[in-house]
C-alpha cells in the first residue's frame, strides 16, 4: 500500500501523446547521490584541454568564464571517465563520504 | 468540380486524399493498394496537390516517415496492405500512443503464407489492438467518403487517434463503379485545417517519444482507451454532419442494421461482402423469410451498445469472419460474442473468404440455412 | 441486371474492356460495375473480367457465375468458357460459329476483330474494338458513350484513342451486317 501512495504523490502530468512540453526536465533529477567515488580536479596540474568536459556522459563538468573546468557534484555520478581521459593525470578520486 | 464518374476504388481513395490536402505522402506500393500511391504521385507531378511524396524503402519506413510528418504537425497519409501492414506493426502503437491523428488506407489482402495477393481481413484484423480506429467500407463511394470522415474523426480534439480506412482488395480497389466526387470547397468547409497542440518547433522545443515509467505508462494507455470510447460519440457526430453536407450516410457511422424488424435470424458482415448479403436477404424476403443484416463498419471502437440494441430481438446471429485467429476460431466472432454476452441472441461464427475465396450468394444462403436449423458455425469453404 | 464476361489472354486487355464498358454504360445513364477475375495474371494466361449493367444501383459483389453475354477476345479460348451464358457469345474469329464447336444454348456470333484492328490500328489491339461488336449485337451501350469512355480512360495515349474509335466504328458496322 505504501508504494502505491508514493507513486500517486509523484503527480505525473498526462499530456496528450506523452509529450514533454518543458524540455530539459532531466535537470530536476539530481543524480549526485548515486556516487561511490568522487573525482577531484587538481587545478594546478590542469592544462585546460577540455577532454573531461567533452567525455562526461552526464554533462556534469562545466567551464567557468575564466576558462577553468569544474565538476557539478549535484549531477556527477562518479563514473570516473574524466579521470581515465585526463592526459596529465590532473583528476584523481577518493571514496565518497556520505 | 463535383461529378459522378465510373473510376476504380483505388482512384476514388486517391482523389478523396487529394481533397483532404495532406502535406506529406510517404509511400511504399504493395498490391492491391498500389493504385493509390500511383494516382497520388500523378497528382503531385501535375501540381494538383501541394504535398511532398517520399519514396521510402519499406512499409516500416513509410509509417515511420508518417510518424515524423505528424511530429512536425502536418496532415499526412499513407496506404498499404497485407505484409506491408504487418511490417508496420512495430510503429502502429507508437503513432496511436503519440496520439497522432494519422489516416492510412488499407487495401485488405491475405497474409502469407502460402503467398496470396487476394482479399481477406487477416492483415487489418491482426492489428485491431494497436490503438487505431478501424473503419471498413462496403462500396467505393463509402471508401471515398470514409477517407474524408476519417480525418475529421481522427483530428477531433476529443479523439486524436489514427484511423485505418479498410476496403477489400480487388473487390473494391480494382472494381470500377460510379463515385460521386465532391467539390474542394465543400470538403474544405467540412474538414477544417489541422491545428495540433504539440509539434516539433525549434522556438518552442518539446520532447516526443519520451519514456514512461511503470507509474505513468498505464495512465497514458487508459487515456487512449477513453479517447477510443469518445470516438464512438465522435464517429456518430461526424457521420451526421457528413450526411448534412454531402447527403450520404452509412448507418450511424459505426454499424448499420438492415431489415432487422421482425427478423429472428441475421448475418453480420464486414466490408464488401455486405453488398452480396443485401442481395440474398432481398431474395429471401420475397420468399417470406425474414433475415436481417448487420453491417459492421467500425471494428475499433467496437460499438457494443449499438450491437446490443440491433440484436435484441434476434435468435441467432451468423458472423462472417474473413480472418481466422488460428486456434480460437474467428477473431471477429469472438469479439461479437463477448460484446453480446448476457444477451439472448446466440452467435455462430463462419470463417469464410480467406485468401480471395469468393463469398457468393450460394454460400450466404448455406450460412443462413445453417443458423435457421440452429446448427453450429464452421469454415464456410 | 445484365452480366457481361470478357475472356482474353493476359496482355490482351480484357480488364480494360470491362472498365471501358462500365464507364460507357454509366454515360448512357445506367448503373455499372466492372472488376477483374481474381486469378493469377500472367502474360498469355486466360484472363476473365466482368461488367454488370443495371437500371438501379448494384450492390452484388460476387464473381460472375452465369453471364448474359460473353465476349471471347482470342478464338483459341472458346473451350475455356466454363460459365453458363444465357443470351449471346461473341467470338473474335474469322470462322463461322458452327465451326468453333461451342456447346451452348446461347446464340454465337463471330466477328473478325483482329483483321479490322490490324487494318485500322496497325496492331492486334482487339479489346476496345470488341465493345463495338457488343454494342452492335446487343444494343446495351451506345457507340457515342464508348467513344466518351475511351477518352476518359485512355486520353493520355494520344493517337491510339482516335485509331481505337475508328476501329470500333468499323467493327460496329461489320457486326451489324452479320
Amino acid at each position: 500500500m505504501k508504494v502505491k501512495e508514493k507513486e500517486k504523490k509523484e503527480n505525473i502530468p498526462l499530456t496528450c501523446g506523452a509529450v514533454i512540453t518543458q524540455p530539459g526536465s532531466t535537470k530536476k533529477y539530481k543524480t549526485g547521490e548515486w556516487r561511490t567515488f568522487i573525482p577531484i580536479i587538481d587545478q594546478e596540474k590542469c592544462i585546460k584541454c577540455g577532454k573531461c568536459w567533452m567525455n562526461c556522459p552526464d554533462g556534469a563538468i562545466f567551464k567557468t568564464p575564466e576558462g577553468k573546468f569544474m565538476i557539478n557534484y549535484a549531477y556527477c555520478k562518479g563514473c570516473l571517465i574524466c579521470e581515465k581521459v585526463c592526459p596529465v593525470k590532473a583528476i584523481s578520486h577518493k571514496v565518497e563520504e556520505k | 468540380m463535383s461529378e459522378k464518374k465510373v473510376i476504380s476504388g483505388a482512384e476514388g481513395v486517391a482523389i478523396a486524399v487529394k481533397l483532404c490536402k495532406p502535406k506529406v505522402l510517404p509511400m511504399y506500393p504493395i498490391t492491391p493498394s498500389t493504385l493509390v500511391p500511383e494516382k497520388l504521385s500523378e497528382f503531385v507531378f501535375n501540381g494538383e496537390i501541394d504535398s511532398k511524396m517520399i519514396h521510402v524503402e519499406s512499409e516500416h519506413s513509410a509509417i515511420s516517415a508518417l510518424y515524423g510528418a505528424y511530429a512536425t504537425g502536418v496532415r499526412s497519409f499513407t496506404a498499404t496492405a497485407s505484409q506491408g501492414l504487418a511490417l508496420m506493426h512495430e510503429i502502429l502503437p507508437i503513432v496511436s500512443g503519440s496520439r497522432f491523428p494519422a489516416v492510412m488506407f488499407v487495401a485488405n489482402r491475405a497474409l502469407s503464407g502460402p503467398l496470396s495477393i487476394w482479399n481477406d481481413h487477416s492483415d487489418s484484423m491482426s492489428e485491431r489492438d494497436q490503438g487505431w480506429i478501424q473503419l471498413h467500407c462496403e462500396s467505393n463511394q463509402e471508401a471515398f467518403d470514409t477517407i474524408i470522415m476519417a480525418y475529421r474523426i481522427a483530428e477531433s480534439k476529443k479523439v486524436l487517434l489514427p484511423v485505418m480506412v479498410c476496403a477489400d482488395g480487388f473487390y473494391l480497389t480494382h472494381a470500377y463503379e460510379p463515385i460521386q466526387i465532391e467539390d474542394q470547397e465543400k470538403v474544405d468547409a467540412f474538414l477544417p485545417d489541422y491545428t495540433p497542440e504539440h509539434y516539433l518547433d525549434t522556438t518552442n522545443p518539446k520532447t516526443f517519444g519520451a519514456f514512461a515509467q511503470p507509474n505513468s505508462y498505464m495512465e497514458f494507455k487508459e487515456e487512449e482507451e477513453k479517447a477510443m470510447r469518445e470516438a464512438i460519440r465522435e464517429i456518430i457526430k461526424v457521420s451526421k454532419e457528413f450526411d448534412k453536407s454531402f447527403g450520404r450516410k452509412y448507418g450511424n457511422g459505426l454499424v448499420e442494421g438492415i431489415n432487422l424488424e421482425e427478423a429472428e435470424y441475421a448475418v453480420l458482415g464486414v466490408g464488401s461482402v455486405c453488398g452480396t448479403i443485401r442481395e440474398v436477404i432481398k431474395e429471401l424476403n420475397e420468399q417470406g423469410k425474414k433475415i436481417g443484416l448487420i453491417k459492421l463498419k467500425s471494428i475499433r471502437p467496437l460499438p457494443v451498445e449499438d450491437l446490443k440494441i440491433l440484436c435484441k430481438d434476434l435468435k441467432i446471429l451468423g458472423v462472417i469472419d474473413k480472418h481466422a485467429s488460428i486456434g480460437f476460431g474467428g477473431a471477429l466472432t469472438n469479439d461479437i460474442r463477448s460484446a453480446l454476452m448476457g444477451e439472448k441472441v446466440k452467435v455462430e461464427g463462419f470463417v469464410a473468404g480467406l485468401g480471395g475465396r469468393d463469398i457468393n450468394k450460394e454460400k450466404i444462403k448455406e450460412l443462413i440455412n445453417t443458423i435457421m436449423k440452429n446448427k453450429e458455425g464452421y469454415w464456410l469453404k | 441486371m445484365k452480366q457481361v464476361l470478357f475472356l482474353g489472354r493476359g496482355g490482351q486487355g480484357a480488364v480494360t474492356s470491362a472498365q471501358i464498358l462500365a464507364i460507357a454504360t454509366f454515360k448512357d445513364g445506367k448503373y455499372s460495375q466492372a472488376f477483374p477475375n481474381f486469378g493469377v495474371e500472367r502474360m498469355g494466361a486466360p484472363v476473365r473480367s466482368y461488367c454488370r449493367i443495371d437500371e438501379k444501383e448494384i450492390t452484388l459483389r460476387e464473381q460472375v457465375y452465369e453471364a448474359n453475354y460473353a465476349i471471347i477476345l482470342d478464338p483459341t479460348l472458346v473451350k475455356q468458357l466454363t460459365e453458363k451464358v444465357t443470351e449471346l457469345i461473341i467470338v473474335n474469329s474469322n470462322k463461322k460459329p458452327e465451326e468453333l464447336g461451342i456447346v451452348t444454348d446461347a446464340k454465337v456470333k463471330c466477328v473478325d476483330i483482329t483483321s479490322i484492328a490490324l487494318k485500322v490500328i496497325g496492331k492486334p489491339f482487339v479489346n476496345i474494338a470488341a465493345i463495338g461488336a457488343f454494342s452492335a449485337l446487343t444494343g446495351e451501350v451506345s457507340i457515342n458513350a464508348i467513344d466518351e469512355a475511351i477518352k476518359q480512360q485512355m486520353g493520355h495515349k494520344g493517337t491510339l484513342v482516335e485509331k481505337n474509335i475508328l476501329a470500333i466504328k468499323e467493327v460496329y458496322e461489320n457486326a451489324k451486317r452479320e
